[in-house]
């Protein structure tokens, strides 16, 4: 069988049919990763006969007439999701070793659905980048070009799925983690609503920023992704206890009467012409499919990176403290008393990203410094949720570049970390609003890289999203090309 | 007592932390009894594995509600958690989420009574609490269990604790440890604490300072960690203000500093300096949502608090006439004035019921190292006991045969008086020959006391009393014996 259309919707029909094992699927793409794996490095860990056995359990299900609407169809999990007897690194050596004892809520709800795992997918370091090359494990290449970076932090689950190594993948998004490496390597991405997805069992970068979401090629794929990976999880004080809703529901609704908000601060300088030509054409697109548009302003926005900076590693600081050596993990092999075992574990396991993060946090929460930079970005923060709130009374949806090039080159922003930081600069208001995100691709550069596209939607607005990605995506073909080599 | 220190004024204040008595742990489902084997109740959540949130046990916070209003605090109505942030292998998440800004609890104040010293009066004070915050314990480090390593027990991280603050109000030790059993005596009696100082469920830190009589400002103070039972709080205290005052007297300076008890040596020694101090970079924990208490949670939860050991202490006084020292002590905890009420409930008599409660059950008891729940004399036994002191059937010797008795498990108060014969003598007839042989075999008395020597009385009254072997009723016996020496 050929992966290369092989939409979710489709895999699930054929699995349903009995036109195709479980079994026989997951060999399949675990054959594809062993061919393309090798030069992409999409992938941390990969276990064939663990996914063939979930996929003979998937299997089994379907005989049995036990199947989900899913059942058997395979998924890439970020490797920062804890899935019992698999190790789960987060990208850092600090947990090379460590196998986890339990299942993240979202790996949960994938096994209840009897989807098997691929395999655990390469990450920045405790999703701490933007270009995949701070993982421990080596960078991850653009399948588009294999000399460009993926994008980040979940580069791995982005490749992997441009590449058709997996029909689909979990991802997570602190500022940007799904949306920027899935403009970046011409797929779909969604990161939810604050509080949709369990964080449980996800390895926490910045609590209150981090959150699970789908990435595949399509919208309607993200859409079924997202009915299994929401729900309410008491383990999570943050989760939201809210209906179950179906978020295929409104995909084939008519776009007539949609208000799509422009942000002038989205397509202001620091945005490359490529980019903007591209997102232009795609507002033209969704003109004629009926959507109007508006003129909106998201001006404090422009604070974004600095508040991003300041609380993320605030409480990354404080999250990364329990990689201690004490219980799990890295611990140095040699030191002289307590304090320099902690020294020496944390200075040898963690990579030059991880550690300038924990000590920005650990500098903007110490005394005296304390309410000059957390506590006002705190308020900022407040700010520009207030703009959303502002724009969303004249607009339903807000649309923009989802980064502001294309994907730049393996080290070309390495050594800055301020400009690989802009990267990021459309992407995190969504997360300091909590609010949904989602890129969607809508063209190529010169160099033939993807573009993305972002919308922003009110909070629970993800089926009207979704719903604007799939009428596009019904009308263009940007989200089923792939990279010629690798077809 | 350190008053007469000449010119120098004690002040001290407490910090207790007390093992709230919930079944789970603040922060995760793990079951905090005492003494399990090492690590054995330390779930995932627990041991800080990667990826775990925490969820609030809300009985944890009605401990804490239950707390506030029975010292008549103000109660925050919207709490926040705070992360304390430092790193020790006992503490697996490298920090404690506690409260700092917002604690649930704010002022208050507890009576206490401070015993009278020789012939004085018992005197009362009340004491102002500042603040008590919900936190959690750490774990501990097993120093000794292995031969040049640290073993790490996690059972008890996470248990809930209340840290209560009094104001530094105290002026002696003895006001410290009648402030800290006060605080005792409530925490049990509303049942939040176990109140068990062995097993650390009552810890205190007492910040000690000196300073001149009549100088407004504190001096510098030194806190004294981790005291595990009151005589421990008052050595500790005694030790600390001799070191200070002489320190000071030898033109010394007080360095601010956390210092550790030595019961073996009975002096302090210092553990850390201020300049050692921590910066414990507090921020609120973004992973659990403020807990906002409304009206009808904390009215559900007054109304299941008991009768308060202050109201019990004035209703004992006006209801049993009993003096205010007294029903102090009678409520020094709630198994003991249950106990009282029942007795002076069951003879009709407060004041004999508390003499008997206080003198002769508490001697047993202390003998036989038993707590008055396990008393071998019932308060009805005890009762009836008392009412057969009233209606003349029993002297207060006799009585105290018949405690032993009770105590020995012989039968019921009248079985005993009955089979040891120990009924004092009514027939006065058989009084009345016992005196007459007293007088004809003690003629010299008799020949003194009419002489006018009153001594030769009394000695006549313990020769009847002798040869009716205690059963004979003194008062009777005066009578008869002055009447029939007046004839």
């Amino acid at each position: 069988m050929t992966l290369s259309d092989a939409s979710i919707a489709k895999l699930a029909a054929q699995l349903a049919g009995k036109q195709v094992s479980s079994r026989e699927l997951a060999q399949t793409y675990l054959e594809r990763i062993n061919a393309l794996n090798p030069a992409i490095n999409a992938f941390i860990t990969v276990d064939a006969e663990k996914t063939l056995t979930e996929a003979a359990a998937a299997d089994a299900r379907i005989a049995a007439g036990q199947a989900g609407p899913l059942t058997g169809v395979p998924v890439a999990h970020k490797d920062i999701f804890c899935t019992d007897g698999w190790p789960t690194t987060c990208g850092s050596k600090m947990l090379h070793n460590f196998v986890a004892p339990y299942d993240a809520h979202v790996i949960q709800r994938f096994k209840a659905a009897g989807m098997p795992s691929l395999g655990k997918t390469n990450m920045d370091e405790f999703a701490m980048g933007s270009s995949n090359e701070t993982s421990y494990y080596g960078a991850v290449k653009n399948p588009w070009n294999l000399d460009y970076v993926p994008g980040g932090s979940s580069g791995g689950a982005a490749a992997c799925i441009a590449a058709r190594m997996a029909p689909a993948a979990t991802g997570t998004d602190t500022g940007g983690s799904i949306r920027q490496p899935a403009a970046l390597c011409g797929i779909t991405g969604l990161k939810p609503t604050y509080g949709l997805v369990s964080r449980y069992g996800m390895i926490a970068f910045a609590s209150s920023l981090d959150q699970a979401g789908p990435m595949a090629p399509s919208a309607e794929d993200c859409a079924l992704l997202l009915n299994v990976m929401t729900g309410f999880d008491p383990n999570d004080s943050t989760s939201l206890e809210r209906e179950k809703e179906d978020y295929t529901r409104d995909l084939d609704t008519p776009l007539a009467g949609l208000r799509i908000g422009l942000p002038r601060e989205f397509f202001a300088a620091g945005l490359n012409n490529e980019v903007a030509t591209a997102v232009e054409a795609a507002v033209a697109e969704l003109k004629k499919l009926g959507a109007t548009t508006v003129q909106i302003s998201l001006a404090n926005s422009q604070l974004a990176i600095p508040v991003y900076y300041v609380l993320a590693p605030a409480e990354a600081s404080s999250n990364l403290s329990r990689f201690d050596g004490v219980r799990y993990g890295y611990r140095a092999p040699e030191y002289t008393d307590l304090n320099d075992m902690y020294a020496k574990t944390r200075a040898q396991g963690f990579g030059a990203e991880v550690k300038r993060r924990i000590m920005i946090g650990a500098y903007v929460l110490s005394h005296g410094y304390y309410d000059a930079y957390y506590l006002q970005a705190q308020k900022i923060r407040r700010l520009i949720a207030d703009d959303f709130s502002a724009a969303f009374q004249t607009c339903d949806l807000i649309l923009g570049p989802t980064a502001p090039g294309t994907a730049f080159k393996l080290g070309e922003k390495s050594d800055d970390p301020v400009e690989m930081y802009l990267n990021d600069l459309y992407t995190i208001p969504a997360n300091l609003a909590g609010l949904p995100g989602m890129s969607l691709p809508c063209g190529f550069d010169s160099k033939g890289l993807p573009i993305g596209l972002q919308l922003v939607g009110d909070y629970f607005s993800e089926a009207k999203m979704l719903n604007v990605a799939h009428q596009y995506q019904r009308v263009t073909d940007w989200h089923s090309r792939q990279p010629e080599g690798l077809k | 007592m350190n008053r007469g220190h000449d010119n120098w004024e004690v002040v001290i204040g407490l910090e207790v932390h007390t093992q709230l008595a919930t079944r789970s742990k603040i922060f995760s489902g793990s079951s905090t009894a005492f003494g399990a084997a090492p690590n054995t109740q330390a779930s995932a959540v627990d041991i800080a594995l990667p990826g775990v949130l925490p969820v609030l046990n809300r009985g944890a916070v009605e401990c804490a509600i239950k707390f506030g209003l029975a010292i008549g605090a103000a109660l925050n109505r919207v709490n926040v958690f705070d992360r304390k942030n430092y790193f020790y292998p006992d503490l697996p998440k490298g920090y404690q989420i506690s409260q700092l800004a917002k604690p649930i609890v704010e002022g208050g104040a507890l009576t206490i009574v401070i015993p009278s010293t020789g012939s004085g009066q018992s005197e009362e004070r009340i004491i102002h609490l500042t603040r008590a915050h919900m936190e959690e314990d750490a774990g501990k480090s097993l120093h000794e269990d292995f031969h040049g390593m640290t073993g790490i027990d996690l059972n008890r991280a996470g248990t809930p604790l209340l840290e209560i603050v009094s104001e530094p109000e105290m002026r002696s030790s003895a006001e410290a440890v009648a402030y800290a059993r006060a605080l005792h005596t409530l925490v049990t009696w509303i049942g939040i604490c176990d109140g068990n100082m062995q097993e650390g469920s009552f810890r205190v830190d007492a910040n000690v300072s000196v300073r001149p009589f009549g100088q407004k400002e504190f001096g510098t103070r030194r806190e004294i960690k981790n005291l595990n039972s009151f005589r421990f709080l008052q050595q500790a205290i005694d030790y600390e203000v001799r070191w200070q005052i002489e320190t000071l007297e030898d033109g010394g300076r007080i360095q601010q500093a956390t210092v550790l008890f030595d019961p073996d040596t009975g002096e302090t020694r210092m553990m850390r300096s201020k300049e050692e101090a921590h910066d414990y970079r507090y921020f609120p924990d973004p992973d659990l949502l403020p807990v906002r208490l409304d009206e009808d949670w904390i009215e559900a939860v007054r109304a299941t608090l008991p009768e308060l050991p202050v109201a019990m202490q004035a209703r004992f006084q006006s209801d049993y006439g009993v003096s205010a020292y007294d029903a102090s002590v009678l409520t020094g905890s709630r198994a003991l004035a249950d106990y009282f009420e029942a007795t002076a409930k069951a003879c009709g008599q407060g004041k004999l019921a508390a003499n008997w409660v206080m003198g002769e059950l508490s001697a047993a008891l202390n003998k036989a190292e038993l707590g008055i729940a396990a008393s071998p004399v019932s308060a009805a036994q005890l009762g009836k006991l008392i009412a057969r002191i009233q209606d003349g059937t029993l002297s207060g010797k006799l009585a105290k045969q018949v405690f032993e008795g009770l105590w020995e498990g012989a039968g019921e108060v009248d079985a005993i008086i009955e089979a040891r014969g120990l009924k004092q003598m009514s027939d006065s007839g058989e009084l009345e020959k016992i005196i007459d042989e007293v007088l004809a075999a003690n003629q010299k008395s008799v020949d003194e006391f009419r002489a006018g020597k009153e001594k030769a009385f009394n000695a006549l009254v313990g020769q009847v009393m002798k040869a009716s072997r205690g059963k004979a009723n003194p008062a009777q016996v005066n009578e008869l014996l002055k009447s029939k020496l007046a004839s």
